[in-house]
């Protein structure tokens, strides 16, 4: 189980199969966090920039067709994690307990929201769930941010796999941190897509708004990045790496500035976009080859080798997702390019 | 309290409750598929307003279905964690492949339907309701792939402490997953069924869009007929697959605690004693359990004292009997409203064939009404009975529920959760039946708003789409 099997290959690159997974994860949960990215920024924002009704509606409806398809990329990565490093899932989920029953109350309340809303014309009612979306969709971002930077700083995990953390190990000013810098990111990622799928007034307000808090985010993010690297091991672990990501990383910010700043809402989205993909990919890239670090010393870190499934099951799956994947990946593509279009108030919503 | 014991009641109301939506889903997305194929072909205006009205029940439920089902796939980490550990390698590809398979594609072209009804092709447009279909149908494929293996453990060999597979294709042409997948589709269909008849039946007492109603009372009660005789027949082969794989959940189920006389007689009631191992004031219908077991008026089975003797050979000292009452009677509720659903389908589908269901009277219609919760009943009890007459094991020999729980996790953070979603579902469960009788009294055609024209522009064309929306 401890010996990688050499039976895949990355661009020359001999992978070992549970490599191969650790990389097909960190891909999910970058696309995870790279779209519902934009609808948990979406939804906040319809607390921010929305002034009526038909307003709230309309962002809603900008990301109506996705946000359910967005978050299937979690169950999957949860899914995948489950199948292909059992422990891993094990020691995450059942350390994370708490977290996580806040993460489900908040995705069963937000999924439901965006159904029930406006099923009725009801003040009060249609308050409530918006309330609701809003509340949910900060608190995801930052839960996930909380938890991801525990990851990287490390969590007691003892010699029989089990993650035993109290509040302090989860809730600390670097995690916390953390779980702002991600919350802001996708605030700002989102009333990008906001921009992009509106017009005329909501338009403005959604650049105006972001344009705003480009500030406050480089901020944020410069200081999680100068915490990581005093108070986790990952720059010392990866080095160069994680450099060319910040460097990386800040590039791609000062664009999304530019673009905002420019009204060029388009470039500016994929900028953000970018920001999020290199932010969680440098997460993946500073752990690996653990898949959690334990603060009990390296001994105990669970690892892609140590935590992954048989050799069989490993290959079973990777020609089930490599089958699969084109398919996912082109109707998701297709769907994006259906309602491509942007949404104007006067038009026909679908509630 | 305890933690396993919190971790079950946890589990029992989470999945009992996601199970309540999951056949409904499947069951009124094959409906509204059907109304739009009608649509598409005969080019009819009414099978449209069908489509949309249904589907518009068929999205509250199944919001509710898809949110409740995260928790599901959550659950196995966070409150059997050593389970998740023991056979991940195994039930986490199941897991995965449904997220991969059937999710992606559910979320995806769910969103295209609601959406895309003024934006894609007619045909394209009905591929869509039918892709969502078979989205739901691949998910309960994989997800009683998983189940299966966990009644009657196939592909996979001990190694390092942890079952690992060792036969993929095994899992898929597990005998369990061939019974146990018929039978809970065609429930899930005859789920749709009869709340569409019921619906349907209520309007027409009420003299409301006649029409709409009758037609849908008519599609949907051919539904109701076949998946009810499916979900018989299929039920039989479960039956009898149970005998050789799982011979103690069978006669948990019947409340054998000594191997039967041959031909064994069938229990139809019986107070039954746990502690004494004993029933009094049974009413037997003789031979009918061989017929059940074997399809022949012969032949004796286990009971569950013999049963134990040997499990205790096998697996070492303990009580592998699982809990009889709840077994016998989720056993017996679930085949009572089965045959009762056989009943009414068959009157249901010989009044719509006769073209006499007004004039039936209103009696057969406000059965056909409370016969909704008919489908959930056998549903739920039919369930109870698959998980808890496998008790106590999680894997059926090779790991207890004992020892699939968390260690981790204390029982104040379980009894917390516990409440937590309680009150949360108990909330959506009321805001869900109360919007589904919202929308059946507003009727299909408060959903006719009228269209306006669409004049959104393309981001990504020459102009970035913006001047010509603006104006």
């Amino acid at each position: 189980m401890n010996r990688p099997i050499r039976s895949a290959w990355m661009g020359g690159i001999p992978l070992s199969l549970s490599e191969l997974w650790f990389l097909l994860i960190a891909v999910l949960f970058v696309g995870f966090f790279f779209l519902e990215g934009f609808d948990f920024g979406v939804g906040m924002s319809t607390g921010l920039i929305a002034r009526s009704d038909r307003e709230r509606r309309t962002l809603i409806n900008s990301i109506g067709p996705f946000w359910d398809g967005n978050e299937v990329w979690l169950i999957t990565a949860g899914g995948a994690m489950f199948a292909a490093f059992p422990h891993w899932y094990a020691t995450l989920f059942s350390g994370f307990y708490l977290p996580l029953v806040v993460v489900l109350l908040a995705l069963i309340g937000r999924g439901v929201a965006f159904e029930f809303r406006s099923k009725m014309k009801q003040q009060r009612w249609r308050k409530t769930w918006d309330i609701i979306i809003v509340v949910s969709s900060s608190l995801l971002p930052f839960l996930f941010g909380v938890v991801f930077a525990t990851l990287m700083k490390g969590l007691p995990i003892d010699g029989e796999m089990q993650m035993r953390a109290g509040f302090l190990d989860i809730v600390n000013p670097y995690t916390v941190v953390g779980g702002l810098s991600v919350t802001l990111l996708c605030l700002v990622h989102g009333l990008l897509f906001a921009s992009l799928r509106t017009v005329g007034d909501l338009r403005e307000r959604a650049l105006n708004m972001a344009n705003k808090l480009m500030l406050p985010l480089a901020a944020i993010l410069a200081v999680y990045a100068v915490m990581t690297y005093f108070m986790t091991d990952v720059f010392a672990v990866r080095g160069w790496a994680l450099w060319i990501m910040v460097v990386l990383g800040a590039v791609s910010l000062g664009l999304a500035a530019y673009f905002v700043r420019h009204k060029r809402e388009g470039w500016a989205f994929g900028m953000t976009g970018a920001v999020i993909a290199i932010a969680f990919a440098s997460v993946f890239i500073g752990l690996f080859p653990r898949v959690m670090v334990s603060s009990f010393g390296s001994a105990f870190d669970l690892t892609v080798y140590n935590a992954a499934s048989g050799a069989y099951s490993l290959k079973v799956m990777t020609i089930v997702a490599c089958t699969l994947l084109p398919f996912v990946l082109g109707y998701q593509i297709w769907s994006y390019y259906i309602f491509r279009k942007r949404l104007n108030e006067q038009h026909h919503l679908e509630y | 309290m305890d933690p396993i014991m919190l971790s079950r009641i946890q589990y029992a109301l989470t999945t009992i409750f996601h199970f309540f939506f999951v056949p409904l889903s499947i069951g009124l997305v094959l409906l509204v598929a059907i109304m739009e194929t009608l649509y598409v072909v005969k080019g009819k205006e009414i099978y449209k307003t069908m489509a949309k009205f249904w589907g518009k029940l068929f999205l509250i439920n199944f919001a509710v279905g898809v949110v409740t089902g995260i928790l599901q796939e959550f659950q196995f980490g966070m409150n059997w964690s050593e389970y998740s550990r023991f056979v991940g390698d195994v039930f986490g590809a199941p897991l995965a492949v449904e997220a991969l398979l059937a999710f992606f594609m559910e979320s995806t072209f769910i969103g295209l339907w609601i959406f895309g009804w003024d934006r894609l092709s007619k045909k394209v447009h009905l591929a869509c309701i039918w892709l969502v279909f078979v989205g739901t149908f691949l998910s309960a494929l994989w997800i009683l792939a998983a189940n299966s293996f966990m009644q009657h453990p196939v592909g996979f060999e001990i190694n390092n402490g942890r079952a690992e597979m060792n036969d993929f294709l095994a899992l898929l042409t597990n005998g369990q997953l061939l019974v146990e997948f018929p039978h809970t589709i065609f429930g899930a269909l005859m789920t749709g069924a009869f709340v569409v008849t019921g619906i349907s039946a209520y309007k027409l007492m009420k003299k409301q869009d006649v029409e709409i109603f009758r037609k849908s009372f008519n599609i949907a009660i051919i539904i109701g007929l076949v998946s009810s005789f499916g979900v018989a027949f299929s039920g039989h082969f479960q039956a009898q697959y149970l005998v050789e794989t799982q011979p103690m959940k069978m006669a948990a189920s019947e409340g054998t605690w000594t191997t039967t006389e041959d031909p064994a007689p069938w229990t139809v009631i019986a107070a039954i004693d746990p502690d004494k191992q004993e029933n009094s004031g049974e009413i037997k219908i003789p031979g009918l359990l061989s017929y059940l077991s074997y399809s022949k008026f012969s032949g004796s089975v286990q009971g569950m004292k013999e049963l134990n003797a040997e499990y205790q050979q096998t697996y070492g000292p303990g009580n592998y009997i699982p809990p009889v009452r709840t077994t016998f009677w989720s056993f017996r509720i679930m085949i009572a409203a089965g045959g009762l659903m056989i009943v009414l389908a068959l009157y249901g589908t010989l009044l719509a064939m006769r073209r006499k269901l007004e004039v039936a009277g209103t009696w057969f219609m406000r059965l056909m009404v409370f016969a909704i919760s008919l489908p959930f009943i056998a549903n739920t009890s039919g369930w109870i009975m698959t998980e808890v007459g496998r008790q106590p094991w999680t894997v059926f020999g090779y790991m207890t529920t004992e020892a699939s729980v968390s260690p981790n996790v204390s029982a104040g953070q379980i009894l917390f959760s516990t409440i937590a979603f309680t009150a949360a579902y108990t909330v959506l469960g009321i805001v869900m039946v109360y919007l589904f009788v919202r929308e059946i009294k507003a009727g299909p055609h408060a959903v006719d708003k009228p269209e306006e024209h669409d004049e959104s522009a393309d981001p990504f064309g020459m102009d970035g789409g913006y001047s010509v929306v603006t104006k």
